[in-house]
């Protein structure tokens, strides 16, 4: 295989909370054009690995390289290449203004991208930008983060259970733009639902109790 | 440096919008151009033979409000933003943590520090007018400092409270426990010390001089009242030891250098341990 088309390499990553194992002897290798669905019970870990990816937890054991970078230690370098979703969205209390300020300041995406994004998803940007995020409904405020990831062009898209707080018509636009991009990435897709994202994925990974225990391709 | 000065700004407008901004402004700005104008007037008038009630009443305020203000919203917000996974969404920018840690210090450190500032400015235009004789610069200057060097101390530990911590419950408490301690070591604690006469005076002073609200208290006092007369016999010794000169500049750099210290352990810890 290429190794320059690999994006994740985690091999023996361990991780403990408090003296409880959460990760255990995590081997994982994802490369560009893989799109995986990540599944497995509640604390099973998902999140736990994904944050390891984002260098959020410092690791007990193993390693963890993400583009080719440490992620505690290359943070900017390891972050210019991921764009990331949260499980949730967070009460962030800047304007939609301020937000993307944030975003084209620190990442070099440019605003009017993001806006261009977001109309695809129906969600008018310009109209709320005096507007905190955390007063937007739940639905676009997912729609925003959902068009702030994709259009920073990451070669890693992380997503933790994207969809949980969209309707089912944002839900069909959000698969249409996940089919729309037309960069070569690696994508993850932390979710409880393998079935709707079928035509989207092509690996399955099932955790449990901190190991991978099912990767396979479909 | 140019993301560090993006997470300071945004992190005052931020402050800009909310309550406890505005609460702070007012009460406390008001209160620090209340305490200034009238050191002044009273210095004139009563020619530095000693401090009003009023003065006293003032700076008391001071000691007792600035920190825990400082201490409870910077851990509310710092801790806050970390419990709420807001941390988590900013921090999954390519920006490093130096500048997320130093920006947001310096954003939460303007929003700290300005009102109270332009509150001074204030009391000096007032000066001007009232007075409309000279202003004394140098008065302006050290009070500023003292200020400042207070508001730096108090920032500090919040932010060391705020990294070492996890939970928002815990911090709020330690920043409490931590406030009770340095306000009981002013003088309640102090006397009690003496009062069982096997500590030494000079090491009681010592502890007292190490709580940076003691060197403001001090510095404060020194200030209007170079004699230091209301403080009683102590003041001989602290003047015969230190000088009124040397005693100005403790007051000044001494808060300064614990709220650096701290600031920088935050840091540390911020950068060793994990973000969320
Ligand atoms: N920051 C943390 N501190 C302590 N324990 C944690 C932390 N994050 C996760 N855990 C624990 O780790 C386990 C795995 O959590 P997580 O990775 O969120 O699971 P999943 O996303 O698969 O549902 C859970 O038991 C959870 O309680
Ligand atoms: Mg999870």
């Amino acid at each position: 295989m290429d190794r320059n088309r690999i994006v994740v390499e985690a091999e023996g990553v361990r991780k403990r909370f408090m003296g409880a194992t959460v990760l255990d002897d995590v081997n994982l290798r994802i490369s560009l054009g893989d799109r995986v669905a990540m599944m497995g019970p509640n604390g099973a870990g998902k999140t736990t690995l994904v944050r390891c990816m984002l260098g959020f937890y410092h690791i007990d054991g193993g390693s963890i390289r993400v583009a080719g970078h440490d992620p505690v230690t290359e943070r900017v370098e390891v972050l210019r290449h991921v764009g990331f979703i949260p499980q949730l969205p967070p009460p962030v209390k800047l304007t939609l203004g301020e937000l993307l300020n944030f975003v084209e300041r620190s990442s070099g995406t440019p605003a009017e991208a993001i806006a261009q994004k977001a109309r695809e998803m129906e969600l008018d940007i310009i109209k709320h930008r005096q507007k905190p995020f955390f007063k937007l409904s739940g639905g676009m405020k997912q729609k925003l983060l959902i068009a702030i990831a994709l259009a920073r062009k990451s070669r890693l898209l992380v997503f933790d259970e994207p969809t949980a707080s969209l309707d089912p018509r944002a839900r069909e636009h959000f698969y249409e733009l996940l089919q729309g991009i037309d960069y070569e990435h690696a994508a993850i897709y932390i979710t409880h639902r393998a079935e709707e994202l079928a035509g989207l994925v092509n690996r399955e990974i099932t955790m449990d109790l901190g190991k991978v225990v099912l990767d396979e391709r479909v | 440096m140019k993301n560090l000065l993006l997470i300071s700004y945004l992190d005052i407008r931020e402050s800009l919008r909310s309550k406890w901004f505005y609460v702070y402004a007012f009460v406390f700005g008001g209160l620090m151009g209340l305490f200034f104008i009238s050191g002044i007037t009273d210095s004139v008038v009563m020619g530095f033979t000693g401090l009003s009630r009023l003065l006293l009443v003032f700076m008391q305020v001071t000691i007792i409000i600035l920190p825990i203000f400082i201490l409870v919203t910077t851990v509310k917000s710092i801790s806050g933003d970390r419990e709420s996974n807001i941390l988590e969404y900013m921090l999954s920018f390519p920006i490093s943590l130096k500048e997320y840690y130093w920006g947001k210090f310096t954003g939460r450190f303007v929003t700290v520090f300005f009102p109270v500032f332009v509150a001074l400015l204030i009391g000096v235009i007032w000066g001007l007018f009232k007075g409309g004789g000279s202003i004394p610069w140098g008065m302006v200057i050290l009070y500023s400092l003292l200020i400042l060097s207070l508001c730096l101390s108090f920032l500090g530990i919040a932010f060391f409270i705020s990294t070492l911590v996890k939970s928002h419950d815990v911090g709020l408490g330690l920043s409490f426990a931590v406030w009770i301690l340095l306000l009981a070591f002013i003088d309640v604690a102090l006397i009690g010390l003496m009062m069982q006469n096997r500590v030494s005076d000079g090491a009681i002073i010592a502890i007292a001089m190490l709580n940076p609200l003691e060197a403001f208290r001090i510095g404060a006092i020194a200030l209007f009242d170079p004699e230091l007369t209301v403080i009683g016999p102590v003041a001989y010794y602290l003047l015969d030891t230190l000088g009124h000169g040397f005693l100005m500049l403790y007051a000044v750099l001494y808060p300064i250098l614990i709220g650096g210290l701290f600031a920088f352990f935050g840091y540390a810890l911020f950068r060793k341990k994990d973000l969320l």
